[in-house]
Formats: C-alpha cells, structure tokens, sequence
C-alpha cells in the first residue's frame, strides 16, 4: 500500500531530523479550548490550522495542547498562548484564517495581534 | 453541532476524560436503507447507573468547573430529529458504549462531515490513547487502528505534524474509496 510506504518515509525522514530538533519544553505553548463549546464554534479546523502552520515552518519549539471550557463559550473558539517569559495572550472567535496571523506575528515574532484578543473583543 | 463528526470528536473526549487507553469509533451506512448506525466504545472507567439515568440530562455534567454538560444531548437530539436514536451502555471500570442511528434521507440529518479532521485532532490531543476507527458503506470497509501505526514508527511519536498530517491524508484517501465508484 502506496501510504503506508510514505509512513515509512516520514518515519526516517524525522529519525534523520531528530537532532536538530530542540526539546519542546521550554517554548511557546499554544492551548486551544476543545469543550464541546468550542468544538461546536470551530475549534477543529483552528487546532489543525495551527499544526499545519506547525509543520510548515517548522516550529521545534512551540507545543499545542488543548484544555475544556474556558468559561466564556460566546467567544469560541478560543486560544490561549504563552511565551516564556510573557502574560498570557487569549484569543477569540478563532478562524484559520487569524490563525495565520498570529503564528506569523505573534509566536514567530513576538507581535500580539491586539485586535483577535479576548480584551479586544470585551 | 454542524456535523456528525464533529459530534465524533466531542464524544470521544468523553471516553478519554473516563481514562479510557482505547477507543473505538464504528460507522456503518447501508444506502438502500438510508441509514448510518454510529458506535463508539471504550474501555474507560464506564458510568454506575445513578450517572447513566442522567446522561442525557444538560444538567447534569462530571465537570467541576461548570453546571452544564451539552455533548451528549446534543448528539441525542441530532439522532432523533432523523428519527433515529441514541443509547448508552456502560459498566463500571469496563467501560462505555455509545450507539445511535441517524435516517440520512432526514431533511434533518447532519451531514457526516470530516472525520479524518476528527481522528487528527483526537490522535495530536490524546498522544497516549489508541483509537480504532472502522466505517463501512455497504459491502466497503475502511479499518484504521493507531497500533498499527506505532508500530511502523517505533520511537517516532505519533503526534508529530507530519505524521498527523499522514493520518489525516490516509483517512480521508480510505473514505474518498469508500464512497468512490460502484
């Protein structure tokens, strides 16, 4: 079976990578509220986008995770990042498309989106 | 829920809030008879009858942070406006089923949606749990079974994005077979 080969591949190819690739601890997590709230508001597509920008560039360092309801449901999907060192930065009413944004300006350069902030959003 | 799968995923969370190492999700659809029968099965710490009785019940919720637990009657009620329905069995430290059944010719009916989307999310999130997912339309059969996926990668981790990212790709490739051709 041709996909089970391409397992294979990917297997060697981060065996081969694994050096390079720092410990996770110690950076940036990104905790996404996966309830059935958020689930419900989008919560899916925001978590993979997530991995897919992940993957794309690379991160080592950056761990996503998920957490049950945050307690503020009408603002689903939310997420929340911490960067060593910094406050807690949550987001709302996330999209893929914000995930995009904040991945480019925020966990890769330190820029928090101010306008997809919970504090924004109040 | 907008899909059946999403109501997957907020399901099987259940599962693995009830401790569960494996999880089985089975979907079958017979199209002549218009239905899709759903199960998810687990070997979690399962519920006594005292928690059964109250399944269904919004009120009613394991969770010490709120009031409310909506997944469960949310799934109910998306099998029974098909006419369909929903159930649970459970015992106590062997674990739980889930089954429903939804008339997909149901002007009603949510679409099923993506569960390879589902599957990912469930396998990144619950890095030690196992997750079996079987769906057969018609005489077709799709079976994914995350063991076996461990075992081709040894040491590597399951969660790694590319290995989820070939896990979602894989699914969806089973399925777009299921439903492909005659």
């Amino acid at each position: 079976m041709k996909s089970l080969k391409e397992l294979e591949e990917i297997k060697q190819r981060t065996l081969d990578s694994v050096n390079l690739r720092k410990d996770r601890t110690g950076g940036t997590r990104i905790v996404v509220g996966m309830a059935t709230c958020g689930i419900a508001a989008g919560a899916r597509p925001v978590l993979l986008a997530f991995l897919e920008e992940v993957k794309k560039r690379n991160l080592g360092d950056v761990t996503v995770s998920q957490t049950g309801c945050i307690g503020v449901c009408r603002l689903e999907p939310m997420v929340e990042v911490y960067r060593p060192g910094e406050e807690k930065v949550t987001y709302v009413k996330m999209t893929p498309e914000k995930v995009k944004r904040i991945v480019a300006e925020h966990i890769v350069n330190g820029q928090i989106v101010t306008e997809y902030t919970i504090g924004a959003a109040e | 829920m907008e899909d059946i799968s999403l109501h997957l995923l907020d399901l099987a969370q259940n599962s693995i809030a009830a401790e569960a190492t494996l999880v089985e999700i089975y979907i079958k659809e017979i199209t002549e008879k218009g239905c899709m029968y759903l199960r998810i099965h687990d070997n979690g710490k399962g519920m006594d009858q005292q928690q059964l009785d109250k399944i269904s019940d919004p009120f009613y919720t394991t969770r010490t942070s709120r009031k409310v637990g909506l997944g469960v009657p949310l799934f109910k009620a998306s099998a029974e406006a098909t006419g369909g329905y929903m159930r649970i069995n459970s015992a106590q430290n062997k674990g739980t089923i889930l089954e429903a059944l939804f008339y997909t010719n149901h002007i009603d009916c949510l679409p099923l949606g993506k569960p390879e989307e589902s599957l990912a999310a469930l396998i990144f999130l619950n890095s030690e749990v196992d997750f079996v997912y079987c769906h057969e339309v018609n005489s077709r059969q799709f079976r994914f079974d995350t063991r076996e996926v461990r075992k081709i990668l040894g040491e590597v981790s399951i969660t790694e994005p590319e290995v989820i990212d070939w896990i979602k790709k894989h699914i969806k490739s089973g399925l777009d077979e299921l439903y492909g051709g005659a």
